[in-house]
């Protein structure tokens, strides 16, 4: 189990990490997410006692990284964001150097390289320099360094970054592996991957908790109420006008159809609600053909997006956005939320390394 | 610590570091050592030692450059500092890769004053004595070009300033002379090149500056932990 507490982390006048604290039981896939320079890199660097604290405490089984550090990260494999390699020792030379440095007894080096190897799949580089491995092969060269004496944590951090897309799946079928005998913490500021991933996702902004839960658990708390999508054959106007008389309804949009004499709408409804039984009545009675009818489910990423425009219409007054550049950002409003979402937005058209002022 | 000590070592190995310093001091030292002993038959090596002194201010900071800075600059150091090693194993296994790589040197040169005493007399004792003080006087400059090393990601700047402080140190004795006498007198005190000249001119064994020697490595490598300690917290 690691437990952070009141982790503050602070870079002259830049507080990269703001008074986080999270737990992370035994056996979890815990994912780190939010937009570049959010200070994942920066608290997983924490964690590992790669950094110390400004202030705030992480334990790891209850031993204190930043008092007992060696003892602490006995217990902790690392991938950074940029494998730690050292590109003039061949795969085998290097595994076995970390091996060394992790202190696995001579006994069991050879067995635990061969393992780590074969898991992570660079068994037939072994005799290669580290220099003429591709992105992919130095990536897993990485993480079977982060695997070696099979410590009971292993933070990885962001361990799909430029990887090919069979080689992302490869690599997310092998954190579920590892999960199984590991406690996974791995960041990512892609949100399709952490919600695949994750047993359990903590959102940070500006070095903040903004949410955290389980990814399903998440999608329902801030989503509401799933919208309908509908088409049906006939006259748009008359369409409306049947379906704006469902009791419950508290949205009625139309938006184009592409088939001849018909019409789309999307229904949004008062929370709790289940307008699809009505709305199939209505059209039954109406005489009017029903001929789609589909929840939209949002996914976390939309949520995002719809807290964005949401909020924009719905109190663009209420917290002024200019608050956030301030000093005190003591209180995370629903307009920092807006621009998580936003950012998120921009990173997933174009994912991007990290921004550099994360390292020391 | 073992561990770290061990990859630095073949790292020196693995690429031309190693054998480029080891080459350009053995190749100087035969230049002198025909030079001094075998042409102009001089009986005492230690004449060869003192020139090579202005060679080891060129060629250390060719060793010590990447030590720390390599590290940094391709962040490796994620590795080292998350692995269970404490801080000052880390210094020290590097610290005594780079010693090493220097005995290698120092191992060869240590034939010199036997060719000399097969050939007629030989003051071995203190040739040894020399040669010990300068062996201690490498064991300095590489640790003050680890501390120089650590402060940098660039091997560049690192050996550059690493030059220019022993550059410095090899000066001291001309540089306080221009100081006030009591400043000068003050800091003529921790007068570096002047243990060294004891050593190689005068063939005293100069107790004092052995321990200035010592304290000297102790204290860069000290300096050197600290300033990785306070990166790592502010």
């Amino acid at each position: 189990m690691i437990e952070v507490r009141d982790l503050v982390k602070q870079y002259g006048n830049r507080l990269a990490v703001d008074h986080l604290s999270f737990t992370v039981p035994d056996g979890q896939i815990f994912g780190f997410l939010g937009p570049n320079g959010a200070g994942k890199s920066t608290t997983m660097n924490l964690m590992t006692g790669y950094l110390g604290p400004t202030s705030g405490e992480i334990l790891v089984d209850g031993v204190s990284v930043t008092k007992e550090p060696e003892k602490a990260k006995q217990q902790i494999g690392y991938l950074p964001e940029l494998p730690p390699l050292y590109m003039d020792m061949t795969v085998d030379e290097y595994l076995r150097f970390a091996a060394q440095l992790k202190k696995v007894p001579k006994k069991e080096r050879d067995a635990q390289i061969d393992r780590v190897a074969g898991m992570t799949g660079v068994d037939q580089v072994l005799g290669r320099l580290i220099r003429n491995l591709s992105k992919g092969y130095r990536q897993r060269v990485g993480l079977a360094q982060a695997l070696l004496g099979f410590p009971k944590v292993l933070i990885l951090d962001e361990p799909t970054v430029g990887l090919d897309p069979k080689q992302i799946l490869e690599m997310r079928t092998l954190i579920r592996q590892l999960a199984r005998e590991h406690t996974v913490i791995l960041s990512s500021h892609i949100l399709s991957e952490v919600q695949e991933v994750c047993d359990h996702l903590l959102i940070i902004h500006h070095g903040k908790k903004v949410a955290a839960g389980e990814p399903a658990e998440l999608e329902r708390s801030l989503s509401g109420n799933p919208a309908l999508e509908v088409v049906v054959r006939g006259e748009g106007e008359l369409v409306r006008s049947q379906l704006a008389l469902l009791s419950g309804i508290t949205a009625l949009t139309r938006h184009d159809c592409t088939e001849d004499g018909c019409c789309a709408f999307r229904l949004e409804s008062a929370p709790e609600t289940d307008l699809r039984e009505a709305v199939f009545q209505t059209c039954a009675q109406a005489g009017l053909p029903l001929l789609e009818l589909r929840r939209d489910t949002l996914t976390l990423e939309d949520i995002f997006l719809k807290l964005t425009s949401d909020d924009v219409e719905r109190e663009p007054a209420k917290e002024k956005p200019t608050k956030r550049g301030g000093k005190d950002r003591a209180r995370l409003s629903q307009a920092d939320q807006v621009k998580l979402g936003e950012d998120i937005q921009v990173q997933l058209d174009e994912p991007q390394p990290e921004e550099e002022e994360e390292q020391p | 610590m073992t561990a770290i000590y061990k990859r630095e070592l073949s790292s020196y190995f693995n690429s031309m570091i190693g054998y480029v310093f080891v080459a350009v001091l053995i190749f100087f030292t035969g230049i002198y050592f025909m030079a001094y002993n075998l042409y102009n038959g001089l009986p005492q090596f230690s004449y060869t030692l003192y020139s090579l002194m202005s060679i080891l201010l060129i060629t250390i900071p060719i060793l010590t450059m990447k030590s720390m800075a390599e590290e940094r600059h391709s962040r490796t150091d994620q590795l080292l500092l998350t692995s269970p090693v404490t801080l000052t194993g880390i210094v020290l296994g590097k610290y005594l890769a780079m010693v090493t790589v220097l005995l290698i040197p120092v191992a060869l040169i240590a034939f010199c004053p036997l060719i000399i005493a097969m050939n007629g007399e030989a003051r071995l004792l203190s040739d040894y004595a020399a040669l010990f003080a300068f062996f201690l006087m490498g064991c300095v400059f590489l640790a003050i070009g680890m501390f120089l090393s650590s402060l940098t990601e660039s091997q560049i700047i690192a050996a550059v300033s690493t030059f220019a402080v022993l550059l410095i140190l090899y000066l001291w004795d001309d540089l306080t002379g221009f100081l006030p006498s009591a400043l000068g007198d003050l800091l003529s005190a921790f007068s570096f090149t002047q243990t060294f000249y004891n050593f190689v001119q005068y063939s005293v064994f100069d107790l004092g500056g052995v321990v200035l020697y010592l304290s000297l490595t102790g204290l860069f490598l000290f300096l050197t932990i600290q300033g990785l300690q306070k990166r790592r917290w502010s």
